[in-house]
């Protein structure tokens, strides 16, 4: 499988990485040097094997759904690039 | 007093509890080098003075008796594992100046043992490369260098690049690193460390900014096997904060070292003598052979079929991991941000600056192999491949085979810019011996062989079974005590 320039612009807006027109091409050229690297899977016997779960034989741990943290806003917000008061600030998303 | 960051991370610990030298000293000796070295790029962020009161601190600790298992050793961090109140950058633009309120689990603990931390190391961006090139701090250099080639500037490795370099050049007594595919045993191959990669939830990924979460896992670079071990058994141990560490008690890895390894069965997978294997690489690994043998183990060829199929198979989970993982940084809760018109074009515009092209083209291939109607073609059937190379690995310890020995890399490190320029795949290859063990979630170990007529390190990989890591630091050092010794290089850079 191989990808052409429409499906390149596809995959960035998934992605949510813009790109430039001048760069599509040569994204094509090295995502398609990636797939055909990984083409080679397609040879491989798979019918009834099971797709990996987790590499160790453990049950997934539980804990109590109790709160353990909280109350440290100040904290969770000391990074933000825009901030008010306790909330983060982005682009207005409703009209 | 220069000559303090020539000690083994073992005997400065034995210098120190015994009083001859004092932290502050030790720590000192090595801010000096660090200040030295800059020219090779090790460092991102250094952190001196908050060295000197943790030195400070030990000593205090050491003259009351409550000296830790690491207590006043100056270590390096790198800088993909979160510092409290130290700028965490995972070598990418799009932290810009993130700075964690809280402090990696693994990290934690070495802190816990009265560990010094010099600052944080370079690394290929999100942990994404086999040179440390991909950077967005630059490259990091090498101290070592190619026979008859002074100019070129040969790679340390990646991703743990500014770990193993440091390491080697004598700026800290041992570094954290990580591994996904390769990332600690091809940079600790590369500069003559050693570097080990424990089992799947060995240490905690807590806090250590996440990659391709069902095979990163942290450990450490050091300049010699028990430096390793040392290291391990502090970084080890459960996490309640992160549900794939196992609690399971930590062994006190450094009583491995020099342990008898008469009698070990070592597996030689016939499948890893690949076409095209240069001559050199192949004789290491008789030589690794026979220095096993010399020592008692016996040695019985095995075969791992699925092994050709590993680093493909990585090329799908690790990117597809990657592009949800890297999906939290859209420029809202920290990192960088760039205006847009509305909230899209404000993510899509942050992340394509903020992504290097190396994690772009990842996050790209990621998306497109879980996106719809690719799932199962792609990213189910490497889930299943990945099943079949750990039957591989299952099936050749039920069958008595203790630790599996391997090349660590196809070659010698290489110069800037010579590897992966016109096609990506060409750097993936660096991994080819290293990446089923992530695949598998076992432990692997690289340890140095000697050095190539190119005057340029080799490593030899051992594999263990899962949470053996003791079979694997005996492994290790007796091919250390067997293999012909080394200096590390002099100075150029100062």
């Amino acid at each position: 499988m191989s990808v052409d320039s429409a499906v390149v612009r596809r995959i960035a807006h998934l992605a949510r990485i813009a790109v430039e027109e001048n760069e599509v091409e040569r994204l094509r050229g090295e995502l398609n040097a990636i797939l055909s690297f990984v083409e080679t899977l397609s040879e491989v016997d798979v019918e009834g094997v099971e797709p990996i779960a987790s590499v160790l034989p453990m049950q997934m741990k539980k804990r109590a759904d109790v709160v353990t943290d909280g109350g440290i806003a100040q904290d969770v917000l000391v990074n933000a690039p825009v901030k008010e008061d306790h909330y983060f600030v982005v682009p207005k998303v409703v009209e | 007093m220069s000559d303090l960051t020539h000690l083994s991370l073992a005997d400065a610990r034995d210098a120190l509890t015994s009083k001859k030298i004092s932290a502050v000293e030790l720590t000192k000796a090595h801010l000096s080098a660090i200040e030295s070295a800059r020219i090779l790029n090790c460092f991102i962020t250094e952190t001196p003075e908050l060295a000197l009161k943790q030195a400070a601190a030990s000593d205090e600790r050491i003259a009351g008796g409550q000296a830790g298992p690491l207590e006043g050793l100056p270590l390096g961090v790198k800088d993909l594992y979160c510092t409290n109140g130290v700028r965490t950058t995972a070598a990418s633009r799009i932290l810009d100046d993130f700075t964690p309120t809280y402090e990696s689990t693994v990290s934690g603990n070495l802190i816990r043992d009265g560990a010094v931390t010099l600052g944080k190391l370079n690394l290929d961006e999100f942990a994404m490369g086999s040179s440390n090139e991909t950077s967005a701090f630059g490259p990091v250099i090498s101290p070592w260098k190619r026979k008859g080639d002074p100019g070129a500037k040969i790679v340390p490795g990646g991703s743990s690049g500014g770990s193993s370099a440091a390491v080697a050049a004598h700026l800290c007594l041992g570094a954290t690193a990580t591994d996904t595919g390769g990332s600690i045993r091809q940079p600790a191959a590369f500069t003559g460390t050693v570097g080990v990669k424990p089992t799947y939830g060995r240490c905690s990924r807590w806090g250590i900014v996440a990659f391709a979460s069902s095979l990163d896992q942290a450990g450490p670079i050091a300049r010699t096997v028990r430096d390793a071990a040392i290291l391990l058994r502090s970084m080890a141990g459960h996490d309640p904060k992160d549900t794939t560490s196992v609690d399971a008690p930590v062994p006190d890895y450094e009583k491995a070292i020099g342990a008898s390894v008469k009698g070990r069965r070592i597996g030689v997978p016939k499948e890893y003598r690949l076409d095209g294997l240069s001559a050199e690489i192949a004789g290491l690994w008789d030589q690794g052979v026979q220095w096993l043998k010399d020592a008692g183990a016996e040695i019985v060829e095995i075969s791992l079929p699925h092994t050709k199929y590993a680093l493909p198979t990585y090329y799908i989970i690790a990117p597809a991991e990657a592009s949800s993982n890297l999906a939290r940084y859209d420029g809202v809760r920290y990192g960088l941000r760039e205006p847009g018109r509305d909230i899209t074009d404000m993510y899509e515009k942050t992340r394509a600056k903020g992504f290097g092209p190396e994690v772009r083209r990842r996050i790209m291939i990621g998306t497109y192999v879980l996106s719809a109607g690719y799932y199962d073609a792609y990213y189910v059937r490497a889930q299943k491949v990945r099943s079949l190379i750990k039957r591989d690995f299952d099936e050749a310890f039920a069958a008595g085979v203790d630790a599996v020995l391997t090349p660590a890399t196809p070659s010698t490190a290489f110069a800037q810019g010579e590897q992966g320029s016109t096609d990506p795949v060409e750097m993936y290859l660096n991994d080819v011996f290293t990446v089923t063990v992530n695949m598998a979630g076992l432990p692997g170990i690289s340890v140095p062989g000697g050095l190539a007529a190119n005057g340029l390190p080799l490593g030899l990989q051992l594999i263990g079974r899962p949470f053996d890591e003791e079979t694997l630091f005996s492994l290790a050092s007796a091919i250390e005590r067997a293999a012909p010794n080394f200096d590390f290089p002099q100075p150029w850079w100062r």
